[in-house]
């Protein structure tokens, strides 16, 4: 058994053979994870309690004959962004260092329920701020295709555990890119689905109208089973949707002729010709494949960045408030009053990016500001998802870059938060119009770095999203 | 947009977080730089355009509401684990009314 390139459907086959057991599985899982560790500092806290109880359930279902779930069994890494009754989370920040959550995320209990084992929780931006996960309180995660580069942002340890082998699939969350751009970095797969597909209960809020959980896996087909096991309505979060959710497995398996893709030329400026080259020939393979292939516009792409960090602030500035030194983070020395014990425990607490935007977010909403920024900025992302409205008329998917480059160097744009922000362009607007979107492994640069291929559907056609992604992985040179 | 250290002090006490001189000269630095290339949408003519609150698509009117059914909360002992200083069942914040 090679642990770090197992899929689900060999796990599956594996434990009905009886070729090991789920604890057998969990405990090598968990051996290779520490072991690998030290490499990429991609995992944060592991859950051997857990994941071992986890996996006893499975063996113990396997032996009474019981179906043990769609995840039965699978190692499971899980963004310290999403709560884990008992195991703590600290969304990457010092202010949560000792969190220990009395709850579970509606996502973890499904996955559990479908007998995933959590192994660990995974390292990320602050809060999940951040485009290279440098922003964490407990140090920066290396790529694992290139130590010296960042793994991308924010779910950076999400994708890296993938990447790595140390998971064989895991949970991120996705704000303006946090799933797509990571997955691209370190090649691999990464579904941010429909805005509402997944329930976002007991994932600590950063921007609740464009936060969004979902999965990282090393093949489409993973990916989408993963999905497909947190999906669905939750009465715990009333943003999550009543639709049904689509069998994509069964969807993924119909060939592409007939489907008509879009390629939207405000995405191809200002390209690295390296990453163009290997979208364009992503590309190519689709038409090969029979899609028809049809240039469109989406004439407020431009936009999307401005209006971006003006409703993320925003919001950052709104959910933060509730880390305040009193129910559930660390208290300042220094709180004599009320007032300062509010500031200097949040002083403290934070790290440079959290207190840059809540900055920002208080700015923009401010006395005097709120229609200049905000409200113009609410506007604009009106106009972002009209272009998406208008696109879905005339074709049934958008292929487009997930990043302008491959994975930059630890260190590189760090001292550069505007530059560091305008990275995320190519991602962004999918996040503001809350379209499924998906980042699938489309090559590589010349120095070896990987590039993403994006997918986008219109809302809640996951399974054209899977489909376009699965044949192309199958049929790609 | 320029932002002096002063709006920077002022906006650090909107949002309670304390700032080192440092901190605010820096703030100062980045949230200018940031608020001029935000201006960039000023050039988007967007009158009669509703702004985006939410993600919105097509479902049914009652999709948000749920049966009004009691189910069981976090237990007081549990409510209170993470908090720094807690006792007798309740949080604890420094004195904030004078005797």
């Amino acid at each position: 058994m090679n642990i770090a390139a197992l899929t689900i459907q060999q796990i599956r086959e594996g434990l009905a053979q009886k070729r090991f057991s789920a604890v057998e599985l969990t405990q090598e899982a968990l051996a290779f994870a520490k072991a690998e560790n030290a490499k990429t500092n991609a995992y944060l806290t592991f859950s051997d309690d857990r994941a071992l109880a986890s996996a006893a359930i499975v063996d113990a279902k396997l032996a009474a004959g019981e179906d043990p779930g769609a995840l039965a069994g699978v190692p499971v890494g899980v963004k310290d962004v999403i709560v884990t009754k008992g195991v703590r989370t600290t969304c990457g920040s010092k202010i949560l260092e000792t969190y220990v959550p009395p709850y579970n995320a509606t996502a973890v209990e499904r996955l559990e329920t479908a007998g995933g084992v959590i192994i660990g929780k995974t390292n990320c931006d602050e809060f999940a701020m951040g485009s290279s996960n440098e922003n964490s309180a407990f140090g920066p995660v290396r790529n694992p295709v290139a130590l010296d580069r960042v793994p991308g942002g924010s779910s950076g340890g999400s994708a890296a555990v993938v990447a790595q082998g140390t998971a064989v699939v895991s949970l991120g969350s996705d704000t303006g890119g946090s799933i797509r751009q990571p997955a691209s970095f370190c090649g691999c797969v990464g579904v941010t689905p429909t805005y509402g597909r997944v329930s976002r209960y007991g994932l600590v809020a950063f921007a609740s109208s464009l936060d969004h959980i979902g999965p990282f896996a090393r093949n489409v087909s993973d990916a989408a089973t993963l999905l497909r096991a947190i999906a669905g309505r939750d009465t715990r979060d009333a943003t999550s949707a009543a639709h049904p959710v689509q069998d994509y497995a069964a969807s993924m398996q119909q060939p592409l002729k007939g489907l008509k893709v879009g390629i939207p030329k405000e995405y191809f400026n200002g390209l690295a010709s390296d990453t163009g080259d290997n979208i364009h020939n992503g590309i190519e393979t689709l038409r090969k494949q029979g899609v028809e292939v049809i240039d469109i516009s989406m004439p407020h792409t431009d936009y999307a960045i401005e209006a971006y960090y003006i409703i993320c602030t925003a919001e950052v500035s709104a959910n933060l408030s509730r880390f305040d030194g009193v129910r559930y983070t660390r208290r300042s020395e220094r709180s004599d009053s009320l007032i300062n014990m509010y500031r200097q425990s949040r002083g403290e607490g934070f790290g440079a990016e959290a207190k840059r935007r809540i900055m920002l977010g208080a700015y923009v909403l401010s006395h005097g500001y709120y229609d200049a920024y905000y409200l113009k900025a609410q506007r604009v992302r009106s106009l972002i998802t009209r272009d998406f409205a208008q696109a879905f008329e005339k074709v049934d998917a958008i292929i487009a870059p997930v990043s302008p480059f491959p994975a930059f160097k630890l260190g590189e744009k760090v001292d550069d938060p505007l530059q560091m922000y305008l990275s995320d362009i190519y991602t962004i607007t999918g996040s503001l119009s809350g379209v499924p979107c998906m980042s699938v492994p489309c090559g590589a640069t010349k120095d070896g770095l990987p590039v993403g291929m994006q997918i986008l559907t219109k809302h809640f056609a996951e399974d054209t999203m899977f489909r376009i992604a699965h044949q192309y992985e199958l049929n790609r040179i | 947009m320029k932002l002096t250290d002063e709006q920077v002090r002022y906006v650090a006490g909107l949002a309670n977080l304390t700032l080192t001189d440092d901190e605010v000269h820096r703030y100062a630095h980045d949230l200018s730089d940031i608020l001029s290339h935000m201006d960039k949408l000023n050039e988007l003519d967007t009158t009669g355009v509703e702004p985006m609150t939410q993600v919105l698509y097509d479902a049914e009117e009652t999709a948000t509401l749920r049966a009004d059914e009691v189910v069981p909360s976090l237990s007081n002992a549990d409510a209170l684990a993470n908090a720094p200083i807690s006792g007798g069942g309740y949080f604890k914040v420094p004195k904030v009314i004078e005797r």
